[in-house]
């Protein structure tokens, strides 16, 4: 260091990255994929293949002969190594494309039917072939919301209890619950509707949001339980011991010491399950059916939902019901992914703290 | 010589306080209610379908007739058919094989491309869009499978039987492309092609996360010696993540073999036995029963409890080795 400090002659060499692509080629590859766009427009006029998906075929042939065509100047790895960059990145384009075009087409077509009243009015004095700026979906809002609440009040106790149990208390039964549990994930939508309604419905003598509530409940309790028992592992023995070292209890140690590192876990652990029923539809069109008004009593007959409020508008198959049934999706698959970032949210935050705790 | 007399070994045991043993108590309680819980399912299922299998037996599962002799909803008899009563016919055999082709659709279309896309998100996307995509993959398999059956009839349909018209030009001379009216709409290949893209964003996210598990040594222990990318991925990155991508696959599986309201609005259920994929006629067992449970009788409901008990045990069968393969080769981290 001091000999190079003393020299008068210092110059400071600028840090080089001769692998970084540069700015030309960078300009040159997109230039290319342009060029092949084009070309593999003009396919589809003057081939047999046509459309969207036509082009898209098109331009993946064009750019693998390209890339061969290059590549057979190299040795057969890298040739190999080339291709398969094509193929891999044109099977990753082919799997997304499907939902992005579906974000798409849920937007395009659904703010068509968004007013301000859409969210507020029910159907009770509109049919679902009125203009769209009448009648809305509100009715169905609530009534989701609703059915997503007892569902969660139902849930989360047992699915948090299942969880302490699996992590803290380590019963005999441990390996049972976790496998059970975790098989009835697989539990298939229409099958929890028709459970619910062979029992509550049959018993009840009458539809109601309480049969559909419950339904979702079969159906959100293998999530929130199994989150809650990745969340609950997170949390680093040193905590417990701590507690015991303190003379707690394991009851003590469980509810006011491990509990309360990982409340951020467990909020996302209901939020990921109120996340993953609030689209079922299958199990609500065996247990609550639909309806046309605000219900606010979840024993009191049928109620509307939104899946159920789309499934009935996009049945009646006129064009302003159809854009009633997109509108619905959108506000639908809105709440859904509000629902994921608050998750994501808080999960990131708990995540922090437990590595925080790690690294006391 | 003198004997040393070892003293016992003391017994290590845990005393649970009355506060302790209470609280356990409730925890287990609460894992036991999830416990019976399916226990009850599967135990009201079984009991509410014997009449159906008793009455039907084995046809129920291989016969391909769904017929409801007619019977008031209030319970008694539609005059003039009293003797129809008892000619009621229920069998899904049909059901259950159209639910396995389409599937298998499903998943033939979706596993290379979940390889592909899993392999693309670790290893090829650049750096700055990394995080982006992980989180759009979440969102993905997110949206509910009603908004994918809207998606399909409405926009997918047209390319869907653009497609099928030209693997049945081609290629009619394999029977199971060839069809009777061509007609290709709400065929088990559109369907599955809907399916598969609903099966994607799952089986990518969780191939996805075991290849993100691959050793970093692993990886660049093969680029020393001379290994491309795919060289890497292929020796070392594939090996080490099959069995999670199984997993991931199963896991797809069970959620295509139950899925109701995107197979409801794509296929047309037929009680026909059919291997034409390209026909518009199919079967699944999970939209049958939505499909009748609307004007069911009292007796047809209980074939519809017992086709879901079917569809039940399917899945469950499916998943219960989905989550042994997880447990068995989950990498240590």
């Amino acid at each position: 260091m001091s000999t190079v400090a003393s020299s008068s002659q210092l110059t400071t060499a600028e840090p080089r990255r001769p692998w970084a692509v540069s700015r030309s080629t960078r300009l040159l590859g997109f230039g290319r994929i342009l060029a092949f766009a084009i070309a593999a427009f003009f396919a589809t006029i003057f081939t047999p293949l046509a459309n969207v998906d036509g082009w898209a075929v098109a331009f993946l042939l064009i750019n693998l002969a390209w890339v061969i065509g290059i590549a057979s100047k190299l040795g057969a790895k890298e040739r190999r190594d080339a291709v398969l960059r094509v193929v891999i990145t044109s099977l990753a384009v082919l799997a997304f494309v499907p939902w992005l075009s579906i974000l798409v087409t849920v937007i395009l077509k659904g703010y068509r039917a968004i007013y301000p009243g859409y969210f507020v009015s029910d159907m009770r004095t509109s049919t679902p072939d009125d203009e769209l700026n009448i009648g809305g979906a509100g009715h169905a809002i609530v009534g989701s919301l609703i059915m997503v609440a007892i569902a969660t009040v139902v849930t989360l106790p047992l699915g948090i209890l299942t969880g302490i149990y699996l992590t803290e208390v380590r019963g005999r039964l441990t390996f049972l619950v976790r496998f059970i549990v975790q098989s009835m994930a697989g539990v298939p939508s229409v099958v929890a509707g028709l459970f619910l309604f062979a029992t509550v419905v049959k018993s009840m003598g009458q539809y109601s949001g309480l049969a559909g509530g419950l339904a979702l409940a079969v159906l959100m309790l293998p999530t929130v339980s199994r989150t809650a028992e990745e969340v609950l592992k997170l949390v680093p023995d040193d905590i417990r011991s701590a507690g015991y070292a303190l003379g707690a209890r394991q009851w003590r140690t469980a509810l006011l010491v491990v509990l309360p590192t990982v409340r951020a876990g467990l909020s996302t652990a209901a939020i990921l399950g109120v996340a993953r029923v609030i689209g079922e539809t299958a199990p609500l069109l065996l247990t609550s059916l639909n309806t046309n008004g605000f219900v606010w009593n979840p024993i009191g007959g049928t109620v509307a939902s939104l899946p159920t409020y789309i499934f009935a508008m996009f049945m009646y198959g006129t064009d302003y019901s159809n854009a009633r049934a997109w509108t619905g999706s959108l506000v639908l698959l809105a709440l859904v992914f509000f629902f994921f970032i608050i998750a994501r949210r808080l999960g990131n935050k708990s995540a922090l703290k437990a590595n925080a705790n790690r690294r006391k | 010589m003198t004997i040393v007399e070892t003293p016992e070994p003391r017994q290590m045991m845990v005393v649970y306080s009355r506060a302790d043993r209470i609280f356990r108590r409730i925890v287990t309680g609460g894992a036991l209610t999830s416990l019976l819980l399916l226990g009850f399912i599967t135990a009201f299922l079984v009991m509410r379908s014997t009449e159906t299998f008793r009455e039907f037996g084995l046809d129920f599962i291989t016969g391909s007739e769904w017929f409801s002799a007619g019977e008031d909803p209030l319970g008694g008899a539609v005059e003039g058919a009293v003797e129809e009563v008892d000619k009621s016919v229920f069998s899904i055999g049909p059901m259950i094989v159209g639910s396995l082709v389409v599937a298998l659709i499903a998943m033939l279309i979706a596993v290379p491309l979940s390889i592909g896309g899993a392999l693309y998100i670790e290893f090829y996307a650049p750096r700055s869009i990394y995080r982006v995509l992980v989180s759009l993959l979440d969102l993905a398999a997110a949206i509910p499978s009603l908004i994918f059956g809207l998606w399909g009839i409405q926009v997918f349909t047209a390319i869907g039987v653009r497609w099928a018209t030209l693997l049945n030009d081609r290629l009619s001379f394999v029977p199971i492309f060839s069809v009777e009216f061509e007609n290709f709409g709400r065929s088990p290949f559109v369907a599955g092609c809907v399916l598969a893209a609903l099966v994607v964003p799952i089986t990518t996210s969780v191939s996805r996360e075991v290849y993100s598990r691959t050793p970093r040594d692993l990886i660049d222990t093969c680029f020393a010696l001379g290994g491309s990318k795919w060289g890497a991925i292929r020796s070392v990155v594939m090996p080490y993540g099959k069995s999670g991508v199984i997993a991931g696959a199963m896991l797809g599986l069970g959620r295509a073999l139950g899925e109701t309201v995107a197979i409801y609005l794509m296929l047309n259920l037929v009680f026909r036995y059919s291997f034409e994929i390209l026909d518009s006629a199919g079967g699944n067992v999970a939209s049958m029963i939505a499909l009748k449970f609307g004007e069911a009788t009292d007796k047809e409901i209980s074939a519809l409890i017992a086709s879901g008990l079917v569809l039940f045990i399917i899945t469950l069968i499916v998943n219960m080795i989905a989550s042994s393969i997880v447990a068995r080769t989950t990498p240590r981290a």
